[in-house]
């Protein structure tokens, strides 16, 4: 199959094409990281440009900027985004870059596909957008699309249930090449057991994907057969039952966000021991922790749905089951706080995101386990306070870690210093905002603001205030970011060694920085 | 390098058979769905209740019923409840009637889903009959009268003092719309 496709003209890895063509054919894992990466970047600052809709709105009560519909359309299409235009794509992107230099390998084991899963991305991401400009404009049913809402609604719908099928197949295209890789072209010597914890949470989250995108995409067929070909899967006219999409759904949702977090465990995980200059405290029992996470991921979707009228026995069983869920994450914590115990450590950017994720994501842990409790949960659910979870978790979590990876690895990928001053006021500025953004929810939550309106009565004015303000000084603080990388692309700021810090270990610091377009085609020996 | 690339061919298609495998089971939640809903007796709205056991009249007691009809935005129909709402015992066997007219030139078929408020009423609202329990399919103009035979049990909580029966009336495309 690889080969088939090899010769259609631009196969040969020592001419390769330049300028756009490069970057259209290219089959090199470095390249095709760096367009992951860039291309989540730019998901990454159209679905915060819809977020700061929506906090404009959320500015003060009444309605000023938008008709409800339309702020409808910015939440749904801000998560939808997000979800799968930044976080997905932006860890593929960081998978592409360094899983082969990780671990002595010479590119991804099935280069060809691993260039049509990137460009697939670009063409899922224009049908979303572009589903903004048709009649009825984009889906305004959430992100989680919940029928019989997303049964009901226009052409902007279809639109997005073709992206959700086109960007799923890239990540499972995606997910095989991780996999593959891993297991197959691990250089001599690098046993399982001895491969860096990114490549293992890599390694877990990939079979998550297989195993879930494929639901989704079950899930969203179904949709679309209710919507033109006359089934009824959801439609409860026809003998089926909304409910049931819940629950396809969530079987996907939850693991996925796992998937959104665990490589973001495993940046942290490389990025704390280093600087820490110790040893990750724990590697089995973290590797052992990741996977039992990833097993029960899979029997807690029924969280997200307390308040659907289950039998009292399900609701027990599944707040049990998440709760359990708690116990491997907290091992997790404990280990790297472990590894910095009596460590020599410094606060270079990339520690200074990893410690703030550390302590910022704990705090969405535990507001998660607030809302695993049946009881609880029927007084939370769609309130601000699951969105003050969830953005703990995935902004502080996954997002942070993506903070860290990035500074981590740039001097490396670039061969240039980022500038650490403005690094530093980036985190900080970034984990200011953040809690002044998002902490206030948890107050209008408790107090029982509801999710997904676009107005909100008078007592909820000052919090929401707050919200939005804290949220305008985070999107603005992100841009020192793209300055940061732009000034390491072009080669700005001083050259870095092979090894970049002083605590680092493992194979791709054993590279030149920036490393040569190819690497590892002799695979070195790991002792 | 060749034992690699047949390596990770092996390896390729297996993990593509766990992704359609996968997707597959997508759709056998389904059918699983409706079995678990099925054996649990959730979700049984559409099937006649069995008459309670204990038939015993609450003379003691009274609830009002409120009756609420509700089309699904595009059926050409007119849907109403005869009586708005209905003073009666728990236990009581009752019957009421709703009234449906087709207002356009083609045959429609509908189906009439109920729900209750309260949410947990609707376990001690036992239907006997109803025109739910089947699809309505009225010729163009055509007009019918429909009954609901229900009782209330006696062990409605006792802070429940009214209870609102509520229908919504879907079309069901793809049946009597096309093939007339
Ligand atoms: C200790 C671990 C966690 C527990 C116990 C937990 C528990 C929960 C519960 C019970 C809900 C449902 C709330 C509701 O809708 O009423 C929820 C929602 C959510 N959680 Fe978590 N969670 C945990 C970690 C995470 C992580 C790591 C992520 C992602 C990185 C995450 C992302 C989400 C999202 C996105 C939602 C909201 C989905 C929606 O309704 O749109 N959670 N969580
Ligand atoms: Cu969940």
């Amino acid at each position: 199959m690889e080969a088939a496709h090899a010769h259609h003209g631009h196969g040969d890895h020592a001419h390769h094409p330049y300028g756009i063509m490069r970057w259209i054919t290219t089959t090199n894992h470095k390249d095709i990281g760096t367009l992951y990466l860039v291309f989540s970047l730019t998901m990454f600052f159209i679905g915060g440009l819809l977020a700061m809709g929506i906090r404009l709105e959320l500015l003060e009560p009444g309605m000023q900027f938008w008709r409800p519909e339309f702020f409808n359309q910015l939440t749904s299409m801000h998560g939808l985004i997000m979800v799968f235009g930044a976080i997905m794509p932006a860890f593929v992107g960081f998978a592409n870059w360094q899983v082969p230099m990780m671990i002595g390998a010479p590119d991804m084991a099935f280069a060809r596909m691993n260039n049509w899963s990137f460009w697939l991305l670009p063409v899922g991401a224009t049908l979303l957008v572009a589903s903004f400009f048709v009649p009825g404009g984009a889906t305004a049913a959430g992100w989680t699309i919940y029928a019989p809402l997303s049964t009901q609604m226009g052409p902007g719908m279809d639109l997005a249930i073709f992206a959700l099928h086109i960007m799923g197949a890239s990540s499972i295209m995606g997910s095989i090449n991780i996999i593959t890789t891993i297991l197959n072209m691990r250089a001599p010597g690098m046993t399982l057991m001895k491969m860096p914890l990114f490549v293992w949470t890599w390694l877990i989250t990939a079979y998550l994907l297989i195993a879930v995108m494929p639901v989704l995409a079950g899930a969203v067929t179904m949709l679309l057969t209710d919507r033109h070909f006359g089934t009824n899967f959801f439609n409860a006219a026809g003998g089926g039952d909304p409910v049931l999409f819940q629950h396809v759904f969530w079987f996907f949702g939850h693991p996925e966000v796992y998937i959104m977090i665990l490589p973001g465990f495993g940046i942290v995980s490389q990025v704390v021991p280093t600087f820490s200059r110790k040893p990750l405290f724990g590697y089995s029992s973290m590797v052992y922790a990741t996977a039992s996470i990833a097993i029960l991921s899979f029997i807690v979707w029924a969280h997200h749905m307390f308040t659907v009228g289950m039998p009292a026995v399900a609701q027990l069983f599944f707040m049990y089951a998440t709760m359990l869920i708690a116990v491997p994450t907290g091992v997790k914590v404990f280990n790297w706080i472990a590894t910095m115990w009596k460590g020599s450590l410094t606060f270079e950017t990339p520690m200074l995101f990893a410690c703030g994720f550390i302590f910022v994501f704990s705090m969405g842990g535990f507001t998660g386990l607030v809302l695993a409790i049946t009881p609880v949960d029927i007084q939370l659910q769609d309130t601000y306070y699951v969105v003050a979870h969830f953005h703990y978790v995935l902004v502080a979590g996954s997002l942070f870690a993506l903070f860290a990876g990035v500074y981590f690895w740039i001097p490396k990928w670039t061969g240039h210093m980022y500038d650490e001053l403005l690094g530093k006021w980036h985190f900080w500025l970034s984990m200011i905002f953040f809690n002044i953004t998002f902490f206030p929810m948890h107050f209008t939550g408790l107090a029982g603001l509801p999710r997904r309106v676009p107005d909100y009565n008078m007592q909820f004015a000052d919090f929401n205030f707050i919200s939005s303000i804290g949220s305008f000084g985070f999107g603005l603080s992100q841009l020192i970011l793209v300055y940061v990388v732009v000034k390491c692309i072009r080669g700005a700021g001083e050259k870095v060694s092979d090894k970049v810090w002083e605590g680092a270990h493992g194979l791709e610091w054993t590279l030149p920085s920036p490393p040569p377009y190819h690497t590892f085609e002799t695979p070195p020996v790991v002792k | 390098m060749v034992s690699h690339a047949q390596a990770n061919q092996q390896t390729l298609v297996k993990l593509l058979v766990v992704a359609c495998a996968m997707f597959g089971f997508g759709f056998a939640m389904v059918p699983f769905y409706r079995v678990l809903c099925d054996a649990l007796g959730l979700n049984s709205v559409l099937k006649p209740d069995l008459p309670p056991v204990n038939t015993q009249v609450d003379t003691g007691r009274f609830l009002t019923i409120e009756f609420d009809a509700n089309l699904r935005s595009n059926l050409p129909w007119t849907f109403t409840p005869v009586e708005k709402s209905v003073r009666i015992h728990p236990g009581a066997l009752t019957q009421v009637t709703f009234e449906v007219r087709n207002r356009s030139d083609r045959r429609v078929t509908g189906q009439a889903i109920p729900s209750f408020g309260p949410q947990l009423a609707g376990r001690y609202f036992k239907k006997l009959d109803c025109f739910c329990f089947t699809q309505q399919t009225l010729a163009p103009g055509e007009a019918r009268r429909m009954p609901v035979v229900f009782v209330v049990e006696p062990g409605l909580p006792q802070d429940v003092n009214t209870v609102t029966l509520s229908y919504t009336f879907f079309e069901v495309e793809g049946k009597a719309g096309k093939d007339s």
